[in-house]
């Protein structure tokens, strides 16, 4: 495994070979001598934890740090990468996981800006070369759709077209899956077997392992900022794998304890949300949440998720339907129309991890500690912040989830993804919630912390918690969840039983298209109960 | 491989937090560096000695006692507008409306005082002065607070337009209250009784002001920090949709904040009035509504360090006026060498906050970032050190804002 055959040794001259690369942000190492060759008609996977260096290794391939000690070969020559471009001189085009794309321009503006091409800009041309490029690799785009009006999906092939535009012939793909749906993920995959039967040398990053073996010919391991060792993706397992990220031998399998008397907590009948444009985003939906179950709410993104949980915790306008709060002792009472201050104080949280992370739920420039008070500032009738609890809290959850930070009062932005929503979810969990609703909560997180979460929900579930767990994965829904809803188009297209459902069934489900009539509805929930 | 590619002859990276005696000795080096190219120029260009020059803007700040506690005056008058601005700014509410709601706080005070001058002892006349300068100078804000909180209106824009309503409603007033008639002036309002003016305190007209906005920056300086209210302004300014999420009204927060920024330009308004200058003119604000919102900046927003940055603003430019009479130079000359000194103050924030590395001559970062800072100065323009350096497009955003994965590199890298 180890790798330090000099760049011309392997089959052939790779694509791309890095010597020694070296990287420190001030006492940080990020990159500790890193060798790595990329080859040509070849998918490569980075693994690592968060914050191993994945990035920044790429970053400095695409132009956008400068190492401080190491050499890069490109095809066998050593070259000086100063800025991205000199990256695209060199074929080399980055994905970035957040897209760098002018909304109001359409893709072949985006795609065309900041190249120097010599004459009258003739976007008509461009817009055909763009064209050509989409049906080699089976691209799905509009060239002259505007940004804005385009799903993430069609933005990252805008981005990937781009760099393929200006001539990349090394793409790297910083957790590209991260945003995807299964269908567009599968679309992505194509077009990337399609490269690299191209003869293009591909680089992406991800923490999904299923991914790394569909996809990938070979597999590198970075752990803490050093280069682990490398292998055929058809000689390893996800366990191997995962055994090297972090370090040591760990258990992939989630525990799904019984639920102990699950009763109703929340029930949620015919309620219906319609966008400020009209848009029916829920239509008529039927279910109930219970304590001490996770219930699992699965769907294609935009099926309705983000509406339906925004709808529980107050920050959506509802049209019709009630959502019926189930007091300890019995009494119901309709969270419709009340403010999102009365609902978080009749014990609903809220952690929504959106898809840029930061977005809903943390300030990023606050610390973690002035993060923690944005749940209890309110608390007490001083007119003055009660600087301690939250300080006392932030300490807590840092040690409990074993943040890494080097201390309560760095800025959550300078926390890597997984650090940022543990806290999240650890602040949404300290407020001791009756409801506990959860989205994308393993969004962008390693394999280990991934665990971290899961193992809290439980915890929050045996503690009789009715929690809700909207996710992507549908392979931890079905291990993670008691009962899943899935929705489709706003509609509930069926609640399944997690411990017997298969992922098949799921999957039809979640394509189900137009869902099923209302009769119908009430009548799975029937069953269902 | 045998020409090796050059590396790049300065990179930049984000630093780290540095302590605040590093951060401090930057700047103080900064203002030095400032002072020797003002000399040098002063040299070339005038054949003066420049330390005859920088002594004549000490004593032009400094020189008598009248000088000092006009010195002090002026920056009363503009902290206190800073810290008007200061609420909003902290919410990313782009107040540029000082000047209106200044001159519409102004103009409440002198209407007290012409009305109801004769009729009210000034232990009656004063507060209610006061609160009609609060309230006039609250709505002036709460206008442009309300379209902005409804409809998401542009407050840059519709604060700037109000600035031009309020200089026209103040010239209105000043020619139908003017003194004598046709003269365009209203003069000294109630010379023989002083009626609505500040009492003189120990022997000094203008202790009380300086006072008044003393006890202002400290409770401003707390209610921004520890307070709820504080609190909420900051989450607002950083993301409006946490602010939903966690259940602020942002709407009324605006409004509620827009409101005291606006009454405290209204009582600078009546401080203007009643405390010094006992009249009203169209340019009673002077500009200095523009000017504390670069003293706000200077200061990152922090009213205790606003003191320092309205210090440096009023002293240059008394400094400067001084400079041009003395030596009968342009008044734009004091104004090139404030420039400069500026300049040099905002261009040493970048170094606070990055660090160049030097094509591999000498290992040691250190030394090359000591020497960075000597030599490069010069070559860092406003822009760039307020808005970060011209390859901002990717360097910038990395550390900055972009969170999540990418943060693995922010997390190391302040």
């Amino acid at each position: 495994m180890d790798n330090k055959a000099t760049a011309s040794a392997d089959h052939g001259v790779a694509a791309v070979s890095l010597r020694g690369i070296t990287k420190t942000f001030g006492t940080v190492v990020a990159n500790d001598h890193v060798d790595l060759d990329i080859r040509k008609g070849e998918v490569l996977a980075l693994l690592g934890e968060n914050g191993s260096g994945k990035t920044t290794l790429m970053n400095m391939l695409s132009g956008i740090y400068y190492p401080d000690e190491g050499q890069i070969f490109i095809n066998g020559e050593e070259v000086s990468i100063q800025s991205p471009k000199d990256a695209f001189r060199y074929g080399i085009g980055m994905i970035h996981q957040h897209f760098k794309l002018v909304d109001v321009f359409t893709a072949t503006e985006n795609i065309i800006l900041g190249l120097e091409e010599k004459g009258r800009l003739d976007r008509a041309a461009a817009s055909k070369r763009i064209r050509e490029i989409c049906n080699t690799y089976g691209f799905q785009v509009d060239p002259d759709k505007t940004i804005y009006e385009m799903s993430v999906s069609q933005k990252q092939t805008v981005e990937i077209v781009k760099a393929l535009y200006r001539g990349a012939d090394i793409l790297i793909l910083d957790e590209p899956t991260a945003v995807l749906t299964p269908q567009e993920t599968d679309r992505l995959f194509a077009v990337l077997r399609n490269m690299r039967a191209d003869g293009k040398a591909i680089i992406i990053i991800t923490h999904k392992l299923h991914e790394v073996q569909a996809l990938s010919d070979r597999v590198a391991v970075l752990r803490k900022g050093a280069y682990i060792g490398e292998m055929m993706t058809k000689d390893t397992n996800p366990q191997e794998m995962t055994n090297m990220m972090v370090g040591h031998a760990v258990t992939l399998n989630i525990d799904r304890p019984e639920p102990k008397d699950p009763k109703p907590r929340i029930e949620i009948k015919g309620l219906t949300v319609t966008s400020p444009d009209g848009i029916l985003q829920l239509d008529h939906v039927y279910f109930d949440i219970r304590a001490g179950e996770i219930l699992g709410v699965a769907g294609i993104s935009g099926s309705g998720q983000k509406e339906l949980l925004e709808s529980i915790a107050g920050l959506q306008r509802v049209e019709s339907g009630q959502i019926l709060y189930v007091k300890d002792d019995g009494k119901k009472e309709d969270l419709v129309g009340k403010d999102p201050l009365e609902i978080q104080h009749m014990g609903v949280a809220l952690s929504f991890v959106p898809e840029d992370r930061l977005g809903m739920g943390l300030v990023a420039n606050m610390d973690l500690s002035d993060n923690m008070m944005l749940r209890s500032f309110r608390d007490g009738r001083s007119v003055f912040t009660d600087r301690k609890h939250p300080h006392d809290l932030a300490e807590k959850v840092v040690e409990e989830l074993e943040v890494n930070t080097p201390n309560v009062s760095t800025p959550v932005r300078r926390l890597s993804g997984g650090n940022v929503q543990k806290v999240l979810v650890g602040r949404e969990i300290a407020s001791a919630p009756k409801v506990l609703l959860t989205a994308y909560a393993v969004r962008g997180l390693d394999i280990n912390s991934s665990y971290t979460i899961y193992d809290l929900l439980n915890k929050q579930k045996e503690k009789g918690v009715a929690v809700v767990y909207v996710g992507e994965d549908l392979d931890v829904l079905l291990e993670l969840a008691d009962r899943i809803v899935v929705l489709c188009g706003g509609r509930v297209s069926g609640i399944v039983d997690g411990r017997t459902a298969d992922k098949n069934e799921v999957g039809m489900l979640m394509t189900r298209l137009g869902g099923i009539d209302r009769e119908k509805q009430e009548e799975v929930q029937d069953l269902a109960e | 491989m045998q020409n090796k590619p050059k590396e790049p002859l300065i990179h930049m990276t984000r630093r780290k937090a540095l302590p605040w005696q590093a951060a401090w000795g930057i700047r103080l080096v900064s203002i030095l560096l400032a002072l020797l190219l003002c000399a040098v120029i002063t040299t070339l260009t005038t054949g003066l000695n420049p330390a005859a020059v920088y002594a004549t803007m000490f004593s032009g700040a400094f020189g008598t006692a009248r000088r000092t506690w006009i010195l002090g005056k002026d920056i009363a008058i503009l902290l206190c507008i800073s810290l008007a601005l200061t609420p909003a700014f902290r919410m990313r509410f782009w107040n540029l409306g000082g000047e209106g709601q200044i001159l519409i706080g102004a103009l409440a005070t002198t209407a007290c005082m012409i009305r109801l001058g004769s009729d009210f002892p000034n232990a009656v006349l004063i507060p209610v002065s006061i609160v009609c300068a609060l309230g006039a100078g609250a709505v002036w804000a709460l206008i442009p607070a309300l379209c902005k909180a409804r409809w998401n209106t542009n407050e840059t824009l519709f604060t700037l337009m109000m600035n031009y309503v309020a200089t026209q409603l103040v010239a209105y007033f000043v020619i139908v209250w003017e003194v004598p008639k046709g003269s365009g002036k209203i003069g000294i309002i109630n010379q023989s009784t002083e009626a609505g003016w500040l009492p003189v305190i120990a022997g000094n007209r203008y202790l009380l002001n300086i006072l008044c906005v003393a006890a202002l920056t400290i409770v401003m300086y707390i209610y921004l920090n520890y307070s709820k209210q504080g609190y909420e302004i900051s989450v607002v300014g950083e993301s409006v949709a946490t602010a939903r999420y966690i259940g602020i009204k942002v709407g009324w927060t605006i409004v509620r904040t827009l409101m005291l920024s606006g009454a405290i330009c209204g009582l600078t308004g009546f401080l203007l009035v009643a405390g010094t200058d006992h009249t009203l003119t169209t340019t009673i604000a002077g500009g200095q509504g523009f000017t504390a919102v670069m003293v706000a900046w200077l200061a990152k927003f922090n009213p205790l360090g606003m003191v320092l940055s309205s210090f440096l603003l009023v002293f240059l430019s008394r400094g400067a006026g001084e400079i041009a009479t003395i030596y009968s130079l342009n008044q734009s000359y004091g104004d090139i060498l404030t420039g400069i000194i500026l300049f040099f103050i905002i261009g040493s924030e970048f170094f606070i906050s990055y660090q160049l590395h030097f094509r591999r001559s000498g290992k040691n970062e250190n030394a090359a970032a000591g020497s960075a800072q000597k030599d490069s100065v010069k070559a860092v323009s406003p822009q760039s050190a307020d808005i970060l350096p011209a390859k901002a497009d990717g360097r910038k955003e990395n550390p900055d804002t972009v969170p999540a994965e990418q943060g693995e590199e922010g997390a190391h890298n302040v």
